[in-house]
């Protein structure tokens, strides 16, 4: 059985703790809202993109310990990095959240590997995904809320 | 883990309910974690678990009884149609119907909730009629008279709530006015366990002309329902929430309503005749069955209330009161936990959120000891709006529940902080 350390790992309960880049930044150009309605989770997310480059990232809103520390650690990895890295980290955080047997990859993912817990706890995938999926939307300026349910 | 309750929490009313017998009777609690300690299952409010004698007479339906019913002229089907319509009887008794043909058998609480809203309400229905619900609904109590206000130009009104988790009824005439063509309310709250005062709103609303359903899914495990007694015009529950098997339930409604209302769904076994140029329909309740139904299921749930029925219910309740007693004061004990709904009149429930937790995390941690406890709003948003809270964290209880299993709850909570940091 996998063991709750593992999900509960020392980075995400500091950054659930004490979330960095909540609010709404000054200066945004896109945002998006992501909800899991079964959960009650909701999150907004708000980007300043200059030149294809993420200036400014905050979020908002309220949910479990995995999605605000996900939030929090998401904002933290893609602040001043360009989009397409962004998107090359969501999808790498996608694939190592939803194949448990995949290979964690600590130099593509930095602080973000601590999510790997979350494989072994199949019902909170979506927790760890939500903040990552308003991302991708507001990046996208799909305008539709999403859901990771 | 032991079965039996510490000394001196057993009140002498519950001193003769057998707790261990009974976990006997429920095959699935005997297993345990890897690690060799027990299930401890608290989701009962969600569904409950299948005594040994349910899951056996289903299994005996299909092994020995099988066939399509009302529909053959031999001996097998005969067999079949009389267990299926023996259920129905064995249902009517139970809840005090006073004719089997009021028991339709329907697919679950929801089902019958909107079979009255669309066959029952909907025809009566016009623009700026009303229909009252309460605050505490489950959204299966509330969608379905959405759905026909919506069609119909017809308000929703909403009977409010106290912030222990009780109706307000005080002002209950002042919802019931010319207008209101229909009343529907929960017996006990799946969200919050609160019992609801079912026989004085049904006088009331009847003193107004105004019909009653009464959503009894979480009632029935709890508490002896008398239809009659109540009242009511309406009353729908759930196989699965009373150890029964899923995808059964009932619906009771009065004879002389079920035989005014138009059929719900066509198709076969409802009619009385077809040709292409008309249909008449079967009288209730078979006007309300269309299609094969699921005979092993109300077998099973008939079961269920026999099993149910052959408890010492005195004792039972008593049990289940010094459950949730146990429980409200061992989680009010824990730092920083808060418990949603403290009605004066409350089933097994205990509905609860923590500073710094959310309730997902405490589903995830208590289940590391093995508890299953459910997370989230419990298909009662406007409930958790009420108390201003996203979800909740959800213990409810079941006559097979122990003290020491309160105990174990206690103590996986109370660590939920430590894991939190």
């Amino acid at each position: 059985m996998a063991e709750l350390r593992d999900l509960y790992q020392q980075v995400i309960v500091d950054h659930n703790k004490h979330p960095r880049h909540r609010g709404r930044p000054a200066h945004h150009n896109y945002e998006a809202a992501g909800n899991n309605p079964l959960c009650g989770d909701h999150i907004a997310v708000y980007v300043q993109v200059e030149d294809g480059v993420i200036r400014d990232i905050g979020f908002e809103g309220a949910g479990c310990a995995i999605s605000t520390a996900s939030a929090s650690l998401m904002t933290s990895a893609v602040i001043g990095k360009p989009v397409e890295e962004a998107e090359r980290l969501f999808a790498a955080f996608h694939d190592m959240v939803v194949s448990p047997e995949a290979p964690v990859d600590p130099q593509a993912l930095g602080k973000l590997a601590a999510f790997a817990g979350v494989r072994g706890f199949p019902a909170r995938v979506k927790c760890a995904n939500l903040a990552w999926h308003t991302l991708h939307a507001a990046l996208r300026a799909s305008g539709e809320p999403v859901s990771t349910e | 883990m032991s079965i039996v309750a510490p000394v001196g929490r057993e009140s002498a009313a519950s001193a003769g309910f057998d707790v261990g017998r009974v976990r006997a009777d429920f095959p699935l609690l005997r297993q345990t974690l890897p690690d060799g300690r027990p299930l401890v299952y608290l989701d009962n409010a969600a569904t409950t678990q299948k005594p040994r004698r349910v899951i056996e007479a289903m299994s005996r339906f299909y092994a020995e009884d099988n066939a399509n019913i009302h529909r053959g002229v031999y001996d097998l089907c005969e067999r079949a149609t009389r267990l299926y319509e023996g259920a129905r009887i064995r249902i009517a008794r139970y809840v005090n119907a006073q004719d089997d043909r009021e028991i339709v058998f329907v697919r679950g609480t929801t089902e019958g909730v909107n079979l009255v809203a669309q066959a029952f309400c909907r025809p009566r229905l016009s623009a700026g009629d009303e229909v009252v619900v309460s605050a505490l609904e489950h959204h299966s109590n509330i969608v379905p008279w959405q759905l026909v206000c919506e069609e119909r130009g017809a308000r929703l009104r909403v009977i409010p709530m106290n912030e222990r988790g009780e109706l307000v009824l005080d002002d209950l005439e002042a919802l019931l006015g010319p207008r209101t063509r229909m009343l529907a309310v929960g017996h006990v709250s799946n969200a919050l366990g609160t019992v609801n005062p079912v026989k004085a709103i049904v006088a009331r609303a009847h003193a107004r002309g105004v019909p009653v359903l009464v959503d009894g899914a979480q009632a029935l495990p709890h508490l002896a329902v008398d239809v009659r007694e109540i009242g009511c015009d309406f009353y729908a529950a759930s196989g699965h929430k009373v150890f029964g098997p899923t995808g059964i339930g009932f619906l009771y409604g009065r004879l002389a309503h079920l035989e005014a209302m138009p059929p719900y769904q066509g198709g076969g076994d409802m009619i009385r005749s077809v040709s292409f140029s008309g249909t008449t329909f079967a009288p209730p309740p078979a006007r309300f069955e269309a299609g094969t139904p699921n005979i092993a299921g109300a077998i099973g749930l008939a079961e269920a209330l026999d099993y149910v029925a052959a408890l010492d219910r005195e004792a039972m309740q008593a049990h289940e009161a010094a459950l949730l007693a146990h429980a409200t004061q061992a989680l009010a004990a824990v730092p920083g936990l808060r418990i949603i709904g403290t009605a004066a009149e409350k089933v097994g429930v205990v509905s609860f959120v923590m500073e710094g937790a959310h309730a997902h995390d405490i589903g995830t941690i208590v289940d590391q000891d093995g508890i299953a406890v459910r997370t989230g709003h419990h298909c009662a948003q406007p409930v958790m709006d009420a108390f201003g809270v996203p979800a909740t964290a959800r213990a409810s209880f079941a006559l097979y529940n122990t003290h020491a299993e309160v105990d174990a709850l206690a103590r996986a909570v109370a660590r939920v902080r430590e894991v939190l940091g």
